[in-house]
């Protein structure tokens, strides 16, 4: 972590808290730093900052140093962190909004590979009405650039007959193309 | 007779193609009638809450939707991260606004009129539980297993409506129970196995895996008993990449509770898909007779 002037950086980005606040419906100012939630989270290992510091961060106006973080990244939704949390604060859903503010402020470097995934996930839904699995392993080791990452599930899943080399479509394909196009422009992204 | 509407998902079709399978043959011979939802989407799964709020509902909101139309009260998601996208649906749209707002996107509105149901519940709740218990022809004695709920079938519990406890849940160790075999105690029902940084961060999903089934083989379990298609494809396929970077052998099987009933119930293990599954369950079927 690097050194800065913590009073001057609280006022340049208190606007970016009460953003954070408003996106999450989440009043992290209740938190009581009982670091509860980095007692249970199963991601820690892999994270630079755990839970509860990011709560402390965002508190301090560390937008930088948040967006930046691993841990962002690494949070897999487990929503152990609340369902334990003795403030009733959503933390897992103060993740997701982090994950979104990083996207907005463009911080997405560590997050290149989520992205990418969640992006060629729901490319699949809005085309098809359903997640195309195959063609999800396809295009994101294309757009990866891992040729033959999971190569070894490939054959596996054929072989079971738990792998379509065909999507399905649906019939309301016209109304998941809306939900998509509307969602986005009233997000104004 | 109990009826549901069947939301089967996206990977209840393809990679959890044998928890399809093992649910229709033993609903079957429970009475108990699904109707799959006409038309339905893919819920979005976490892609979609990662990426958007507001299409992180309407594309549930859209299933419950047409769920409506069907003559059920309730609808089930055997997925764990599919009950959890309805879950948040059920409980954010309490909201007039927001709801308001989702169905602005819809063709067919939601109303909130068919509730979600967690597809454990369907088989735990004590009437149907009487009723596995009679039904059993092949008891699973002496078969010893450990239950895993992953993560977003219990958590959180205020928004998925678990009847049971988030921590430490039953539902699945009764239904073992009542077929006879013995599920143990171990601490690692509800660890989340990391499914979901599979393709994006390998490393840190194979050292989630390997903790779970490490667990579970100290506790003695012959098999961990799984309830979601992504836990278990996640702890089934990747026990290759576990046992190479851990230099360990767990070969341990992984089927789904509703096998499980299945066998015991003396149906046979090819229409419950016990050849669809990764790790061997031969030592499994030997317990009860039939391999
Ligand atoms: S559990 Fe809740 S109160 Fe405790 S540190 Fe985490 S966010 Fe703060
Ligand atoms: S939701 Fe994310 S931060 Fe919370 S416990 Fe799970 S992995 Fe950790
Ligand atoms: S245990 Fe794994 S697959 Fe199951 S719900 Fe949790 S993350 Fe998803």
């Amino acid at each position: 972590m690097s050194e800065f002037n913590l009073s001057q950086v609280l006022e340049t980005n208190r606007s970016f808290v009460d953003e954070v606040i408003a996106e999450s419906g989440q009043d992290i100012r209740q938190c009581y730093q009982c670091a509860k939630c980095s007692g249970g989270c199963p991601g820690t290992f892999a994270m630079d900052y755990l839970p509860n510091q990011i709560m402390r961060m965002l508190m301090l106006g560390m937008k930088e140093e948040v967006l930046k973080s691993q841990t962002i990244w690494v949070c897999m939704a487990c929503n152990t962190c609340t369902t334990r949390c003795i403030r009733d604060i959503d933390v897992a859903r103060v993740m997701d909004t982090l994950r979104q503010e990083a996207v907005k402020h463009g911080y997405t470097e560590n997050g290149r590979l989520v992205l990418i995934f969640n992006d060629v996930f729901l490319g699949t839904v809005r085309s098809y009405g359903r997640l195309f699995e195959a063609g999800l392993l396809m295009m994101n080791n294309l757009k990866t650039g891992s040729l033959f990452k999971d190569a070894q599930f490939g054959l596996p899943m054929m072989l079971k007959g738990k792998a379509k080399p065909f999507p399905h479509r649906i019939k309301g394909r016209r109304e998941i193309k809306k939900i998509f196009d509307e969602t986005k422009r009233r997000e104004g992204k | 007779m109990a009826k549901y509407a069947l939301y089967p998902g996206c990977s209840l079709e393809t990679g959890g193609i044998e928890y399809g399978m093992s649910s229709h043959a033993v609903a079957e011979t429970l009475g108990i009638e699904f109707y799959e939802v006409p038309d339905w989407n893919c819920c979005g799964a976490s892609s979609a809450h990662m990426t958007d709020h507001l299409l992180s509902l309407a594309l549930p909101a859209r299933v419950f939707a047409l769920a409506e139309t069907l003559p059920v009260n309730e609808m089930v998601a055997p997925c764990a991260a599919c009950h959890q996208r309805f879950a948040a649906v059920e409980h954010e749209l309490q909201d007039e606004d927001l709801r308001r707002k989702v169905n602005s996107l819809l063709e067919r509105p939601y109303t909130g009129k068919v509730k979600l149901k967690s597809y454990l519940d369907v088989f735990a709740n004590s009437a149907t539980l009487d009723k596995i218990q009679k039904k059993v022809e092949r008891s699973l004695k002496g078969l010893k297993v450990a239950c895993y709920y992953g993560c977003l079938f219990v958590k959180p519990p205020k928004v998925v409506n678990f009847v049971d406890d988030p921590e430490n849940p039953q539902a699945m160790d009764n239904i073992m129970r009542a077929l006879g075999a013995e599920p143990l105690p171990w601490p690692y029902k509800t660890e989340c196995c990391g499914a979901s940084l599979g393709m994006t961060k390998e490393d840190a999903c194979t050292k989630l895996c390997n903790d779970i089934l490490r667990i579970a083989k100290d506790a003695g379990a012959d098999c961990i008993v799984a309830a979601c298609p992504l836990c278990q494809q996640n702890l089934d396929m990747r026990q290759i990449s576990v046992e190479k970077k851990y230099g360990t052998q767990y070969r341990m099987p992984i089927p789904f509770f509703t096998q499980l009933i299945g066998l015991a119930f003396g149906l046979d293990p090819k229409v419950l898909g016990f050849k669809k599954l990764f790790v061997d369950p031969v030592m499994v079927l030997r317990k009860v007779g039939v391999a």
